[in-house]
């Protein structure tokens, strides 16, 4: 009994540490973007490797997502007799949920993974201490040309997210089905208000927040990992648990904004 | 051997000023306890060799000393700073002054030779990109890698990465330089001229240094204080010959093993030489 409650407080303990320590990490991230040195470089080279090179995927992604739009929205609304709605559907569901969120998953992936390994394998191989070491602040030097590069190229991707979902909308829709060109368009403008629009850009700001956060961090601090963040195993371990975390936490905003916007 | 002078005459610029302290200094990792209470002081401009067997802490005093690891119980110093109580920013205000040479490198392995050394002055100073050249390349020179500039971390030798390491240590006029195992891996010649070259540099710059070896008693030539830590506490800090000299059984049995001046004798006296 007294080793389960033991148990209980150890576990409770730990994890009201690990949550301190993520904020802490944040407000530092965050710090690091105002302390000078300023320099625009580090920041494009990672906005290039978050979004540049992520478009191809998000063009691949949005274009079957909207694709699928067209098909599951033209049957449903034809048993309505109402394909005239068509447009709006797939531009409503495009720009307030799957535009956002399906482009956080396919970052997550592919940079979010690749920024906790970076930064992981910089702790195991003593390169951060070397940086603190040289006094020059980690979070100012290499975390935050990325999270400036995630809140910049969240927003960009998932516009072109959108923009090729529409477009794969109308392909199905019109192409396929033959909803009549006017009446897809039609509907959009008529149904897809600011407010909409609003929401997917917030939502894509905190996801880009987000990803980068967690992903920097769970690397950060991988010598502080209770299973151990040893050596390339520790590395791969924590990568996935970064990934799998950081979906997770997409999914849950996306609810939490949603529910506070509508 | 001695092309580089014993060092222990006034020749480096003296000062009785501690740059380091280390009081009653307790580190334990889980249950083992690796430090017991640590005192030493290096005074500026000195140098401090720390010797002892592997796996006794010794790279565990350098974190210390380099604000890495907070120490259980005691307290650490640097320029008189408390490093646990001076914070974040004050921490970076000491560092500021530190040359680091890490026992793996730990050389930044995505960034190639001259932008591993060039870093610390594009972060921390406004130097112009050609200043930054001309001083890199002049650093590589001192070390022999001149033309190995575009390698990469892991296509260095073992040898090649420390003296990597070394001129990036070296390449911001450090105060207090750290070398931990500077010549482990390099061969006789490298490592005298190693050692020629910190003798030179000490004596234009005049940085504290702090020197974990284990090329004993080669790198006693360097050292102004010599420090013998066994059993997690620092059992005699002396000049190298007094150190050589000390009847303290720890030292003794140190000094015998390693310089193998009586162990030859003892282990004829056992017989045992006779049967190798
Ligand atoms: N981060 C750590 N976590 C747990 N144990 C550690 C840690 N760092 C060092 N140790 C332990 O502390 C002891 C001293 O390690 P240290 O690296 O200081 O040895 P050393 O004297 O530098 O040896 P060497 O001459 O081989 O470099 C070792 O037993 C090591 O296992
Ligand atoms: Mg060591």
């Amino acid at each position: 009994m007294l080793a389960f409650l033991e148990k209980i407080g150890t576990e409770t303990l730990w994890y009201l540490e690990t949550a301190g320590r993520m904020g802490l990490f944040l407000l530092r991230m965050l710090r690091g973007i105002f302390t000078p040195p300023f320099k625009l470089f580090p920041v494009i080279r990672q906005v290039h490797f978050i979004g540049a090179r992520s478009t191809f995927v998000i063009l691949f992604t949005g274009a079957f997502t909207g694709m699928v739009l067209g098909l599951q929205g033209y049957y449903t609304l034809r048993k309505f007799g109402s394909e005239g709605f068509l447009g709006s559907a797939v531009a409503l569901s495009l720009v307030r949920e799957l535009g956002p969120v399906l482009t956080a998953l396919m970052v997550i992936g592919r940079a979010g993974s690749a920024i906790c390994a970076e930064i992981g394998i910089m702790r195991n191989s003593e390169q951060i201490d070397a940086l603190e070491c040289m006094a020059i602040d980690p979070y100012r030097y290499l975390m935050a040309p990325k999270l400036l590069a995630g809140i910049v190229a969240l927003p960009l991707l998932t516009a072109i997210f959108d923009v090729v979902g529409i477009a794969g909308g109308y392909l199905v829709g019109v192409g396929l089905f033959g909803v009549s060109p006017g009446a897809y368009f039609q509907g959009m403008y008529s149904s897809v208000v600011w407010a909409d629009v609003e929401m997917g850009l917030v939502k894509s700001l905190v996801f880009g927040l987000l990803l980068v956060w967690i992903a920097a961090a769970k690397g950060y601090y991988l010598h502080l990992e209770r299973s151990g963040g040893f050596g390339a195993e520790g590395v791969s371990r924590t990568t996935t648990d970064a990934v799998v975390l950081s979906s997770v936490a997409v999914l849950v905003w996306d609810y939490l904004i949603t529910s506070i916007m509508l | 051997m001695s092309d580089f002078a014993a060092t222990s005459e006034p020749n480096v610029p003296t000062g009785q000023e501690p740059a380091i302290e280390l009081r009653d200094v307790c580190k334990r990792f889980g249950r083992q306890e690796v430090l017991r209470g640590v005192n030493l002081t290096v005074f500026e401009g000195r140098t401090l060799v720390i010797v002892g067997a592997s796996g006794q802490g010794k790279s565990v005093i350098i974190k210390h000393m380099l604000g890495l690891v907070r120490p259980d119980r005691g307290t650490v110093r640097v320029f008189g700073q408390d490093l646990n109580r001076v914070g974040r920013r004050g921490l970076d205000d000491v560092r500021r002054h530190f040359g680091v040479l890490f026992q793996n490198a730990a050389l930044f392995d995505s960034m190639n030779v001259f932008d591993n050394v060039a870093l610390p002055l594009r972060e921390r100073t406004r130097c112009s990109e050609a200043e930054i050249r001309s001083n890199v390349e002049e650093k590589l020179a001192l070390m022999d890698l001149l033309g190995s500039e575009e390698k990469f971390p892991a296509q260095l030798s073992g040898g090649m990465r420390k003296r990597v390491g070394l001129a990036r240590a070296l390449v911001l006029k450090p105060k207090i330089v750290f070398f931990d195992e500077p010549t482990t891996g390099l061969d006789v010649s490298k490592s005298n001229e190693i050692y020629r070259l910190f003798h030179r540099t000490q004596q234009q710059l005049g940085y504290t240094a702090v020197i974990v070896s284990h090329d004993v008693p080669k790198i006693f030539k360097l050292a102004d204080q010599v420090a013998l830590l066994a059993d997690g506490v620092i059992q005699e800090c002396l000049t190298p010959e007094a150190f050589q000299l000390s009847d303290q059984p720890v030292v003794r049995a140190f000094v015998e093993e390693t310089m193998g001046r009586l162990y030859r004798s003892d282990a004829e006296e056992e017989g045992l030489y006779e049967k190798v």
